[in-house]
This record gives structure tokens, sequence and C-alpha cells, in this order.
């Protein structure tokens, strides 16, 4: 099937790890872990020139065909696609900002369903990645190991004996593995408990991220856990290390909840309506406010103060109303004025309920 | 009172106490949080080159470290100095090549500097072959770049040679 048409479906529907229904999936969105691997015959992906990409892409791609793991995925030569589509990945999540904006031949696997990814000369020679809905990091991990034996099988890794599998950056060298939860946590950033809480991550040697990983910011009030340390810890060390500490962070959320519906109830649900208010009735928003008032509604409907609406809902509204994922719903590339119209649209069809102002066109 | 940079009202008045000197700032919000923003990225947990850089300080004068800065990769061709400013290995074989450099900054990362965990179970057992393709792959580029054809088509015949007897298993 044409690449186009397939991401045009993807667009269409929502990933399997948005679909707000594993264990904890009120405050904890996602589960995620990334490998990093490497071909050994061939330099790391910064030192390589075009040949050497596009030779590392066709070693990977044969390589993935001649396993199990390409069945029914959609492999896409990231270098080929337009800068909408590029972007419409990275919101996804199913490519980072690093793979789409990188230069020569590169490539990303995707799961129709998203729950796993491949991408192919990213920093390392591959990144697989594998996602579940909620706090489910012990299975993640299990389907991430499946696939990364399978592609083993084919491929011969670039692995020292004391130093594990080798990386392109020593952050990442011996398992090259990244656990990462994501976490919705609204109410320690309104209660200011969120540096306190980061502060303590940081000694224990966790990584905490925005949105869309490294480098990014907080938006929404979403935030990454994940470990900092890959080398002289075994896979389940590691998952161990952050799977402890994510129910003392659900818990902190939960009393910083409790809290503020005691102590500041009608403030709060001032708060909770307002956003209702304006996402529902809007006639130009900017991603940024959307993110802002997204957040304050879903942490309003997790706490009953918002009636009729879904969590699956709102978890896709914080994917569909960004930037490439509206132009690719509408189908036309749309400047900044034009998106934050869209978008507003999108909010006022998805959330409103009738006495809500909607203009015809 | 008006913004220090712009002709907004200023409403972050901020004494920076961190400086030799005591400095007072009033700010518009806009300039206030950009200030505040550049300050914690300042404080940002340090970046692998400067922890290298500051490992490198240690024990070592000016001029063992501009020699160290040249030492060069005989696989891939990045020199220590390379690695350290983008923070990024040029190949494999540079782990083995900067071993001794590598050990502190290491253990300042991840604590420890020995693997524990997943092994590949076909494990690279001639992986110096495929060290050697990385290094003969590099000639070849270079050949090529100084037109001398002839070797950089024996260089070739190597490669797929080695390409076919790793196929075959040898």
């Amino acid at each position: 099937m044409d690449t186009n048409i397939q991401i045009d479906q993807l667009a269409a529907h929502v990933g399997e790890w948005l679909r707000g229904s594993g264990p904890e999936s009120d405050i904890v969105i996602s589960s995620r872990i990334r490998l990093a691997r490497n071909l050994a015959e061939f330099p790391f992906v910064r030192r390589c020139n075009d040949v050497d990409r596009a030779a590392i892409e066709k070693q990977v791609h044969s390589a993935l065909l001649r396993t199990n793991v390409l069945r029914d995925l959609l492999y896409v030569h990231v270098d080929k696609l337009g800068d909408v589509d590029r972007q419409f990945l990275v919101e996804r999540q199913l490519i980072s900002r690093e793979l789409s904006e990188g230069k020569g031949a590169r490539s990303a696997a995707i799961d129709p369903g998203e729950k796993f990814s491949i991408m192919v000369n990213e920093e390392d020679h591959l990144r697989l990645q594998a996602v579940n809905s909620g706090l489910d990091i012990e299975r993640t991990w299990q389907q991430i190991n499946a696939i990364d034996d399978e592609i083993e099988s084919q491929l011969t890794y670039a692995y020292h004996e004391r130093l594990g599998y080798l990386t392109a950056c020593p952050t990442n060298v011996g398992t090259g593995m990244r656990v990462s939860v994501m976490l919705h946590l609204p109410a320690l950033v309104l209660t200011r408990q969120i540096e306190k809480v980061f502060r303590s991550l940081q000694k224990i040697s966790l990584a905490v991220r925005g949105l869309y990983g490294e480098g990014s910011q907080a938006m929404g009030d979403f935030y990454q856990i994940s470990n900092q340390i890959t080398l002289g810890r075994s896979e389940e060390e590691l998952l161990q290390e952050v799977g402890e500490v994510i129910p003392v962070l659900i818990g902190y959320e939960r009393r910083a909840r409790e809290y503020l519906v005691s102590q500041s109830h009608k403030d709060l649900h001032d708060k909770v309506s307002r956003a209702f208010g304006i996402l529902s009735t809007a006639q130009t928003i900017s991603s940024e406010e959307t993110l802002h008032l997204l957040s304050s509604l879903r942490m309003g409907v997790n706490l009953g103060l918002i009636s009729d609406l879904e969590i699956p809902t709102l978890n896709k509204l914080f994917i569909h109303t960004q930037p490439a994922h509206l132009q690719k719903l509408r189908g036309i590339e749309l400047d900044t004025a034009d998106r934050n119209i869209e978008r507003a649209l999108y909010l006022r069809r998805h959330l409103g309920r009738g006495d809500a102002p909607t203009e015809k066109n | 009172m008006k913004c220090q940079h712009c002709e907004k009202p200023a409403t972050f008045h901020i004494t920076e106490l961190t400086g030799p000197d005591v400095v007072e700032l009033h700010l518009c919000e806009d300039h206030a949080s950009q200030y505040l923003d550049a300050g914690e990225e300042k404080k940002a947990s340090p970046t692998l080159a400067g922890v290298l850089a500051q490992q490198l300080k240690v024990g070592q004068t000016a001029e063992e470290l501009a020699k160290l800065d040249q030492r060069t990769c005989p696989v891939c061709g990045i020199t220590f100095y390379e690695f350290r400013s983008a923070g990024r290995f040029g190949c494999p074989h540079d782990y083995v090549c900067f071993e001794n450099e590598l050990e502190p900054l290491l253990l300042n990362i991840h604590g420890k500097t020995r693997h524990l965990g997943k092994r590949p179970r076909r494990h690279a057992g001639h992986s110096q072959r495929q060290t050697e393709l990385i290094r003969i792959r590099r000639e070849m580029k270079e050949a090529v770049e100084k037109e001398d054809y002839e070797l950089a088509g024996k260089l070739r015949d190597d490669i797929q040679r080695i390409e076919r007897e790793m196929q075959r298993g040898i």
C-alpha cells in the first residue's frame, strides 16, 4: 500500500497507548522502553557519509524482512517524506525529532497499532521501542526484548564483553536501554511541589523530561521519568528502579489532587469549568494554550468535576490538536494563524455540546 | 517601573546573589521568564563535554591534554578532541581505543564500568573482522577522494571478500 495513504490512516486513529485503559491510566499515560543497537561493521551514524547511511539502511531493512518483525508493519523512508508527515510522526511519538531532522537515508518501521516502532539511522543504527498504555513496564520489556532477539538473529551488533552494547553516546552504553513512564501530574504542578519531586528523582539518578523526550519542555503537565544509568545494572534492575518510584509519584499526585478537592474545591472546579468553556467555544487557539487547558480538563474528568467526557477522548484531543495532525486531518498545509482557527474548530466539534456557539460555514 | 529590556512594566524584581556582586533586575514577565530559563539551563545537569573537560583538567598539563586531543582512532579516524567536543563516538572501536580516558567518564555517568545484563546470543565472535571493515571502508573513501582509483578498487575487492566470508560464517 502507498506510504502516504498508510500515514493518512494512522492520522485518522490514535495509538493503542492512548486508549487510556492500562493500569493507573488516570495518571500514567504510557510505559515506553527503547533499546539502542548498532551494527558492528559500520561507524556510528554521525561519522557516516551518505553511502554508509544508505548501506546501513539497506542492510537493516533486508535483515528485518528476513524476520517476522516486519509483518504488518509500515516501513517508511523518512528521508523521502515531506515536512508535515515527518512532523506528524514526531507528534505521534513514533519517531524522534532527531530522526525527523536528520540527514541521509533513514527509516522507521511502525506497527499500525503503534505499540512498537523501529528507527534506522537515528543517533544509533537501530532504536527499537515498545509502548503500552498505563503503567505496564514489565510487559513492555518482554515485548521489546523478544523483538530485539529476533532482529539480533539476523544482524551482528556492536558488543563488548565488558561494556555491553556499544552506542554512539557513552550515556547509553551497556544495556542501551531507556525505560520511560509518561505521567500526567497537574496537581503537583498546581500545588508547586513538582520541583521538589524532580530534585529527589535526580538524586536517585532518574531523569525527568517533557512530552517529547530529550530537550523538550514540559507541556500540558506531562512528564517522562526515565533511567539515566544504562551500564552496570541489568535490564531487570533498571526496570525495577523506575518501576519502584512510579507508584510513589502516583501517590503524591493523588494526595495533591485530594488536597485540592478538599481545600479549594470551588477554585479547582472553576479552573476546570473555565478550561472547558474556552476549549469548547474558542474561535482561534494556540497549541500551547490548548495543551494547558486540556491538562486542567483531563484532571477535572478524573476527579469527576466534568461529566460526559471520557479520558480516551481527551487523550486523542491532546494529540490531534497538534500542528501536523491538524494539517493531516484537514488534508492541506496551514500556516500558524489558520492552524489556530482549525484547532478551535476541531475542539468545538469534539467538546461543543450544542449550547456552544459554533459558527456554521 | 519599566522593564530593563523593553517598554513593558516591570513585574518581576530579581535580586541575584549568586555572583560576586549583588545584581538587581527589574523585568517584565516575558524577559523574566527568559532570564530564569537561561539560568535553569546553566544549572542543568553537566553536559558530557563539560564532565570530560573537568576530568581532563585534573592531573594533566596543557601539553599532555593537547597530545591526548590529537590521538586518533585507527579505525574510524576520529580524534579524541572531536569526541570530547561532540560527546559522541565515531565507531565501536573507540571504546577500545580510548579505554583509559573513558573509564573515569563512565564511572561519572553510570557509577560502574562493567556491563550486567543482556548479551547478544550470536555474539560477534569475529568482531575484529567487522572493525576491519570499518577501517577499509574509510580507506576506500579516502582513496576515492584522492582519486587513487586503483587503490580504491583493491579496497572494494577486500570489502566484498570480507562480506562474503562473513555471510558464509567463515
